[in-house]
């Protein structure tokens, strides 16, 4: 009688739906996890074979079906780090205001929607304005210059939160102390408060690093050229870029079947320096995370 | 000073709405706006050029609505699982492999969707290409996926524990209550991370230009080639002379493409706000 | 009045004390029969209780008769409320919270069956009102719809029963489509009443249902209790001793440590406390 109390009879009908259901969404969620599985199988599978010392640091030749990537790995440094030392000084300023002095207020709320706007804006577009506004109407052509600054602009929105994250973060307790011990607020935000927010700010530079080395659409018709068979000699220079790279021998190479190992290299190449800066950004964040006392 | 550097993403944003229609304006010298609405895309065609962008819309239309009807289902699933159902080394797991799967560069996808993928639905389906919408489709659900399941996981984390509470107080299982209580709650940040999927869809350049197939044409068929707004834009502006009309019609395409963009995105961010909302009141 | 001497072994400390607390044989039975007049639906044995390594209860073995109120009562910290979650495993939605011996209601082993099940027979009320973000109506009839209950007019008959019930009717009954959130922190708490006991439990556990409350919306969930009490076993936590004295039939007294101190009526308890840190608690609050 007792058990006929607790256990009723709609229990195990119940039960199994809830078994059903985990059942389901884990085999959803799991075809999502092969999905990565199956790229990463692919690339390594027919790309690794190009990997060597030479297919990094040789040229390519004889119209890109030998030689290696150097040039475009070397162009694609330069336009990520010029984005990034572009991008950081303005969204270290705009987080900084904005947890620090804004206090709130309609101009805070303009801004937030500015930079949730700019993230939303799709990467042709930023092509589209680094093309009407650094190439053509500042005159800078297609070169390293107006391509780091275009995508500056697109990594800024990324870049803005995440700093704004990473002083969030900062306890006020600390803020309080300091101004407690007559400081001023810029005194404190400089040498209480940054500093305890470093590594979330260096964490989301490198996300955004990581995000303008892959980016194709805003580069594409403001900084890259299809082969240089030099390195640029100045910022005003067109260069070669890694995913340019990769989509142009993926499209255009006039001889497809004898590259096709050079252009799974191309790829798996940049696949990995993006995932590579991803999970050191992703493991340190943990760790900083971790190690934090308060 | 600070206030300065803080407005750049601003100054930015009227940056790209002032370029982008002082290029795009000027096409209606070349063009009426029936004639930019139009079915016919023939900008090259130097006796009666048509410079219609009809077919590109219907061809991010097509696109977005196959992979979303893929990556509905399975980034709400994944991120259900995550939040409600994953034991607490499994979450971190899935949400960093999310996390790296947002991450990987465009043109990869593209490149693998070249490379493995549209050979593939070319020989299991018999087509002469395999650079179709359906090959487009799968990619972009691949690449919308990551967006779709870790901001919806954030909607159903997001909501309170004493909900769950009460609903397991009532004796429900742990799936009537993730079904009859968590989504309800969730549901305005759910439809906001669908949003933003989508626009991601919307707005994806690299990955549609390498496996479309890139013909204008305007069709309602997964196995046909098409071109969108944004691989119309990417294809033909880096050998349009500026200040042509077919130049001015590819910003147009860009304005077009930012305009249902952004609506997305703010539609987005207001469902997501209202969920915010709501929960404060609590 | 005699006090039972159990053969179980008992904690060294507070020895003769400890004695008035009910141990599961067949003399305590027989005393709290004699004493408190009633059956007894829940009864614990040897109870402990961790959070990951830290004891929370402590070897606690009790009876809960089935008639009147039953005020949980101790300092902050002591575990009362967690020896309430263990009695619907709410528990287990605390990651590494685990429990050790019996709790069985009536005769069977609540620690070995079916948290669902148990949940339906033994509902709850938090400590702060939280209905589901749905229409008044919904909240109440959430737990006959999970029960698969799909029939309108039975839906609605139960529905407005409980919020009789729950004194919420008059109140609510032309609204009962809008949202629960546009109800006052008390209103919101008889919903949560109302919504507890539309499944028709057994026993309802109050976890400081009033602590979030004004003294106006306070009074009137201890009077929902005591009217409750009339059909079912309310089990109520209160750090609020006067609200103990007011409600409550019979008291428990839990220490801090997580041990059971004291178990009696409530009058024996208020008036004539065996163990020195029970009176010590009792004094301290009242003077």
């Amino acid at each position: 009688m007792n058990n006929m109390l607790i256990e009723d009879r709609k229990g195990k009908h119940r039960k199994a739906k809830q078994v059903t259901a985990v059942a389901i969404l884990g085999f959803l969620s799991s075809v999502s996890f092969l999905v990565l599985g199956a790229i990463l199988y692919f690339l390594i599978r027919n790309g690794a074979s190009a990997f060597s010392w030479e297919f990094l640091t040789e040229f390519p030749r004889r119209m890109m079906t030998e030689g290696g990537i150097f040039p475009a790995i070397i162009g694609s440094i330069y336009l990520t780090a010029g984005a990034v030392l572009v991008a950081l000084p303005f969204a270290l300023g705009a987080a900084i205001w904005l947890t620090e002095y804004s206090g709130g207020g309609w101009w805070v709320r303009a801004i937030r929607i500015g930079v949730n706007t700019l993230a939303g804006v799709p990467s042709i577009v930023f092509g589209l304005l680094g093309l009407a506004l650094f190439v053509i109407t500042f005159g800078f052509g297609v070169s390293i210059l107006s391509g780091a600054l275009t995508l500056a602009i697109l990594i800024l929105p990324i870049m803005i939160r995440s700093a704004e994250e990473a002083l969030n973060a900062v306890p006020r307790s600390f803020r309080e102390g300091a101004l407690a011990l007559g400081a001023s607020r810029w005194h404190t935000v400089h040498t209480v408060v940054l500093p305890s927010a470093l590594p979330g700010i260096l964490t989301g530079t490198v996300l955004s690093l990581s995000r303008a080395m892959g980016e194709t659409a805003p580069i594409m018709f403001t900084a890259v050229a299809y082969s240089m068979l030099r390195l640029p000699n100045s910022p005003m220079d067109k260069c070669m870029a890694l995913p340019y790279h990769i989509f142009v021998m993926a499209t255009e190479s006039p001889s497809y079947g004898e590259t096709r190992n050079l252009q799974f290299g191309a790829a798996l190449m940049l696949l990995a320096l993006v995932l590579v800066l991803n999970l050191f950004a992703i493991v340190w964040r943990t760790i900083s995370r971790r190690r934090k006392a308060w | 000073m600070f206030l300065f550097l803080a407005s750049v993403s601003l100054i930015a944003l009227a940056f790209i709405l002032y370029f982008i229609l002082r290029e795009a304006v000027p096409v209606f010298r070349g063009a009426t706006i029936q004639e930019l609405l139009g079915p016919k895309w023939r900008p090259t065609y130097e006796a009666a050029p048509r410079y219609g962008i009809l077919p590109m819309i219907g061809g991010t239309l097509l696109v977005t609505i196959g992979s979303m009807a893929l990556a509905i289902p399975l980034g709400l699933a994944a991120a259900t699982f995550i939040a409600e159902m994953a034991p607490g080394w499994l979450k971190d797991i899935a949400k960093t492999a999310l996390e790296l799967l947002a991450s990987i560069p465009s043109v990869v996808y593209g490149f693998f969707g070249l490379m493995i993928l549209s050979p593939y639905i070319r020989d299991s389906l018999g087509l002469l290409t395999g650079q179709t919408a359906l090959t487009a489709s799968l990619l972009l659900a691949v690449m919308a996926l990551p967006t779709i399941a870790s901001l919806a996981e954030d909607a159903l984390t997001a909501v309170p524990r004493s909900y769950r509470e009460a609903s397991a107080a009532m004796g429900a299982t742990h799936w009537e209550t993730t079904w009859r209580v968590t989504i309800p709650s969730a549901f305005s940040g759910l439809i906001g991370a669908v949003i933003l999927g989508m626009g991601r869809s919307v707005g994806e350049t690299m990955a549609v230009l390498m496996v479309a197939g890139n013909s204008p044409q305007l069709t309602f068929s997964f196995l046909k080639s098409i071109r969108t707004l944004t691989s119309g834009i990417a294809l033909d502006i880096a050998e349009t002379p500026s200040g042509t009309t077919h130049f001015h019609a590819l910003f147009f395409m860009g304005v077009v493409l930012l305009v249902i963009t952004l609506a997305m995105n703010w539609i987005a961010e207001w469902f997501r706000g209202r969920l915010a909302k709501g929960h404060l009141k609590r | 009045m005699v006090t039972p001497v159990s053969p179980i072994a008992q904690p060294a400390a507070h020895d003769v004390k400890s004695q008035k607390v009910c141990r599961l044989d067949e003399v305590t039975r027989a005393w709290i029969k004699k004493n408190i007049e009633s059956e007894i639906i829940i009864e614990a044995e040897n109870l402990d209780f961790y959070y990951g390594k830290v004891q929370a209860l402590r070897d606690v073995s009790m009876c809960i008769p089935i008639d009147g109120v039953t005020a949980v009562m101790g300092p902050s910290g002591c575990g009362k409320s967690t020896f309430l979650r263990t009695l619907n495993r709410m528990y287990e939605l605390t990651p590494g919270a685990h429990a050790q011996g019996r709790v069985s209601f009536l005769g069977q082993d609540l620690l070995k069956a079916d948290p669902a099940a148990i949940r339906h027979h033994i509902g709850m009320v938090f400590q702060r009102p939280n209905p589901f973000p749905k229409s008044i109506y919904e909240n109440v009839a959430y737990g006959l719809r999970i029960e698969g209950v799909r029939r309108r007019s039975a839906l609605s008959d139960s529905v407005e029963e409980s919020l009789r019930h729950a004194g919420l009717w008059t109140e609510v009954k032309d609204r009962l489509r809008q949202s629960a959130f546009g109800l006052s922190g008390g209103q919101q708490q008889r919903l949560c009443v109302a919504r507890a006991i539309a499944v028709r439990p057994k026993v309802l556990l109050m976890d400081e249902p009033c602590s979030s409350l004004d003294p106006k919306a306070s009074a009137r969930i201890e009077d929902l209790a005591r009217e409750l009490s009339d059909e079912l076993t309310v089990i109520i936590v209160t750090h609020n001793l006067q609200q103990a004295a007011r409600v409550s039939d019979n008291v428990a007294v839990f220490m801090a440590g997580g041990e059971l101190a004291e178990f009696g009526t409530t009058r024996q308890v208020f008036d004539d406390p065996q163990d020195p840190r029970v009176a010590d608690y009792l004094r301290g609050r009242f003077g």
